[in-house]
């Protein structure tokens, strides 16, 4: 699959290394060169220095061509945005947003957008670990602890 | 009315002034203190929050539940476009009004449910537009969300209009000559207006049919 992931810290350049391992076809786009240093000589395809808003970055990432998106980067607003220019601008059928505002998420979860919380993973991993609880699907992790917050 | 303005930056404080001085309840948000508490010398403490205006919590705090209007504009484009749309859809507050700073974003704004954006480079350009007297179609503002737009051109000295009464000229359908402007002499345009060369003439068209009208307006006859 051709793959774009946006922002290349610590998440974002695991995916894009083994997503190449893979076999796939990964285009990396950050804002920083240094940041880029963390591929190292990983098979990735093209690395794109830029911003993941402007729309000639993203084209030149290859979205036009991309099966799938994924916002990675450290800012929540950066994200939503590029993921929601992706899915209505360029069609783009699978889109992934990581938003470490738990609120923030849901509430995009509820436009339509797939969201993606590490904390609340992390946190509830953790409990289900500790309690001796099956694992769950990811998104229920998401959403349960968001509830917590809102209510 | 009660506005929440998101952004304390210059046009954020200017903002807040004036609709303070028109008599409006406003609230001035900022995310950094620091800058806060300078904003409170500016608009007084009562209408300032530190808070930042795409967080939820804060926004239940700022009181958006109750706003009328929220307007945001920061110098980045992502939080101004993430805090109208959590007004919009979580809040459903029903008028949201983004600041664009990258121009190519207007478009994608409203794609995303954003209809009120303002763009100083967009407002620039078209004064610039307007100053150099290109006899282009100039857009002025946009209506009923984006679907609608006052445009405005100047009758060129070699455009085939000169000398024609406006009933002769045929329009794209749904399209209407609304005003003009002569020298500094502004006045309503009706089927018996005859156009002279220099006339500034605004218009209604939808915003599909704009090509249209312009290649009727701004058309000209060939050097010879």
């Amino acid at each position: 699959m051709k793959v774009v992931i946006l922002g290349c810290g610590r998440s974002g350049a695991a995916l894009a290394i083994s997503l190449a391992k893979g076999g796939h076809e990964v285009s990396v786009i950050d804002l920083s060169p240094r940041a880029m240093r963390r591929l190292a000589d990983s098979p990735t395809g093209r690395r794109v220095i830029g911003n993941g808003l402007d729309l000639d970055t993203l084209e030149q990432a290859g979205i036009k061509e991309a099966d799938a998106f994924f916002a990675l980067t450290r800012g929540d607003n950066t994200n939503l945005m590029a993921a929601q220019v992706v899915q209505r601008q360029y069609q783009v059928p699978r889109v992934m947003v990581k938003v470490a505002d738990a609120e923030r998420g849901k509430a995009y979860r509820k436009l339509g957008l797939n969201c993606l919380n590490a904390s609340a993973i992390l946190a509830g991993v953790c409990e289900d670990w500790l309690t001796g609880a099956e694992l769950k699907p990811v998104h229920d992790y998401a959403a349960f602890e968001a509830e917590a917050r809102m209510s | 009315m009660y506005i929440v303005v998101i952004g304390g930056g210059n046009v954020g404080v200017q903002l807040a002034k004036r609709l303070l001085g028109r008599g409006h309840e406003v609230l001035l948000m900022e995310k950094f203190s620091d800058r806060a508490r300078r904003l409170e010398g500016l608009v007084g403490e009562p209408n300032v929050m530190v808070g930042d205006g795409c967080d939820l919590s804060s926004q239940r705090e700022a009181g958006f539940n109750r706003a009328d209007v929220v307007v945001a504009v920061t110098g980045e484009d992502e939080d101004n476009l993430i805090a109208c749309q959590l007004a919009k859809e979580v809040w459903n507050v029903k008028r949201v009004v983004a600041r664009v700073n990258d121009p190519s974003h207007e478009t994608i704004f409203r794609e995303l449910g954003i209809d009120d954006t303002v763009s100083a480079t967009g407002i620039i350009y078209n004064l610039i537009e307007q100053q150099i007297g290109s006899s282009d179609l100039v857009p002025v503002g946009a209506l009923h969300r984006g679907q609608m737009e006052v445009v405005e051109s100047t009758v060129s000295s070699r455009s085939p209009l000169i000398g024609r009464a406006v009933r002769e000229i045929q329009l794209p359908k749904d399209c209407l000559l609304v005003y003009t402007v002569r020298g500094s002499q502004g006045m309503p345009v009706n089927g018996d207006t005859v156009l002279q060369a220099g006339d500034m003439v605004v218009a209604l068209v939808p915003t599909q049919d704009a090509d249209a009208l312009k290649s009727v307006l701004c058309s000209r006859t060939m050097d010879v």
